[in-house]
């Protein structure tokens, strides 16, 4: 791909720009994690961020996330800017009030689950949209069933965390973060504490939260055949740089990058 | 010197009610710990400055001055600032006060095992601050806390004859009283020792039994 396609794929592909890096800089002491990062996506796009360990997939999520600040730089979510606000014209940095009404349309599912280990699986699920959202708890209820059902764990609403698998885990996770109605779901390597056939039952979770909703999706993943089913669109990161964008056919089947594609070469020899 | 049976069996109903008081005292003065040493943790966490820090001066202040000072600084100072508090109020306000600054310790210690990954899960949900700690942290920060705060309930039970010098009439008090009076020591002294002895250990092994259900033990590597 030449220079300008991939910046052209750089750009959503989707209408609109609803998350939006502006040079997006961070550091951690000496190591300059991202430089300068600029990217954006459309509501309702899917992208899958690949890369080598260390290259800053969980860094553009974190900070999305608000677990972590840029150095430098800018993120807006919709019309809002996420570590920031307007006053007076300037920008300045975000009250705990912005970042929170911000911070309301996106949600996280974790590599190692976090589920509330202290309650049931039903209250993992309703916790938040009681407190949150406001939800009357008869409400809250009949949400968190609907979506365990989705993930296959409605029989499971009384047990605690410590009594699931990994994989029951992790998708009561993933439906304690749709409870939440996010506009943006972020997945970070969801799968990579499972082992293959556990990881499969999350997997398929995933491609039906996919194909049913229109929530924007950043995952980071190593399940390659996932990532093809439901992503627009693939960034490969080098040293805190995409290097490579594209839509995941052209991206698996002819990288044009050659550090895309030793990387590529190594994820299968792993699997 | 020989034991007086006779003169033991006398006195021990003015030395049961020295032992309610010090019970009554010890009770209250851990109610106060727990409560006020949750206050100072969760103060000292606090993203203001203005509020952490002054916190943890203050905490450092009274763990790192003796009791028996405090006791005298809240009994004849307080009065002189116009707070007029009875005797055994003060002792109860002194014990809590001081033991607060250890059960926030422990109630530190308590949080900071709380993998970060609840706190990030917390906020992924957009949880409120209170709410984060009242149905995520606390729950899982105070069970593992209790045989800890359980010991200091015990130290500060063995410590309550310091408010003697504050005229509190606990077990130390009326034995000297009953001593002084009848110029025979002997007797009450050793049946307050008995008496410390027979609360703290079976409390100690409440506790012990406690720490075997609720401290989970060391993950394997
Ligand atoms: N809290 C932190 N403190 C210091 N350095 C950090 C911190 N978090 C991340 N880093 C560093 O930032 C760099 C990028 O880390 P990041 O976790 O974003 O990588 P990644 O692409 O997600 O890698 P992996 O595939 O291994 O998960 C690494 O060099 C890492 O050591
Ligand atoms: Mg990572």
């Amino acid at each position: 791909m030449s220079q300008s396609a991939t910046e052209a794929a750089l750009t959503s592909r989707k209408d609109g720009q609803f998350i939006h890096f502006d040079k997006v800089t961070k550091r951690f002491g000496d190591n300059v994690v991202l430089n300068d990062l600029c990217f954006a996506m459309g509501a309702g796009e899917r992208v899958t961020l690949i890369g080598p360990s260390g290259s800053g997939k969980t860094t553009i999520l974190r900070m999305l996330m608000t677990l972590m600040q840029p150095d430098t730089g800018t993120i807006r979510v919709g019309e809002d800017y996420l570590h920031h606000e307007e006053r007076g014209g300037r920008l300045v940095e975000a009250s705990e009030a912005h970042i929170r009404k911000v911070r309301q349309r996106i949600t996280m599912v974790f590599q190692s689950f976090n589920l509330f280990p202290n309650m049931r699986v039903l209250r993992n699920v309703t916790e938040a949209p009681v407190h949150v959202l406001g939800l009357s708890k008869e409400e809250a209820e009949e949400r968190a069933l609907g979506l365990l059902a989705m993930v296959g764990l409605d029989h499971k609403i009384d047990s605690y965390p410590s009594q699931l698998s990994g994989g029951q885990q992790q998708r009561v996770a993933i439906a304690r973060a749709l409870a939440m109605q996010p506009d943006v779901l972020l997945l970070d390597e969801v799968t990579s504490a499972l082992d293959p056939e556990l990881a499969a039952g999350v997997l398929d979770v995933l491609r039906d939260v996919a194909k049913t909703t229109d929530v924007t999706m950043l995952c980071v993943t190593h399940a390659m055949k996932f990532a093809r089913d439901i992503s627009h669109r693939v960034l490969m990161f080098c040293e805190g740089k995409i290097i490579e964008a594209a839509p995941p056919e052209q991206m698996f089947d002819s990288p044009e990058h050659e550090r895309t594609r030793s990387f590529l070469q190594s994820v299968l020899e792993e699997s | 010197m020989t034991w007086d049976w006779g003169y033991a069996w006398e006195t021990l109903p003015q030395l049961l009610d020295g032992l309610g008081v010090t019970v009554l005292a010890t009770l209250a003065g851990t109610a106060i710990a727990l409560v006020l040493g949750l206050i100072f943790t969760v103060l000292r966490r606090s993203s203001s400055r203005w509020i952490a820090i002054p916190t943890e001066i203050l905490v450092e202040f009274i763990r790192s001055t003796p009791l028996l000072v405090q006791l005298f600084v809240l009994f004849f100072v307080l009065p002189q600032a116009g707070i007029e508090l009875s005797a055994f109020m003060t002792g109860v306000i002194g014990l809590g006060l001081h033991y607060a600054t250890y059960t926030s310790e422990v109630y530190r210690s308590g949080i900071e095992g709380v993998p970060a990954g609840q706190w990030e899960a917390a906020k992924a949900l957009n949880l409120p601050a209170r709410r984060v700690w009242t149905s995520v942290i606390l729950p899982q920060a105070v069970p593992p806390s209790i045989p800890a705060l359980g010991n200091y309930a015990i130290a500060m039970f063995k410590e309550t004859p310091q408010l003697t010098v504050i005229t509190v009439m606990e077990l130390l008090s009326v034995a000297r009283q009953l001593g002084a009076e009848n110029y025979r020591y002997l007797e009450p002294v050793t049946i307050i020792g008995v008496l410390f002895l027979a609360l703290s250990l079976p409390t100690a092994w409440l506790v012990r039994r406690m720490e075997r259900r609720l401290v989970p033990a060391p993950r394997p590597v």
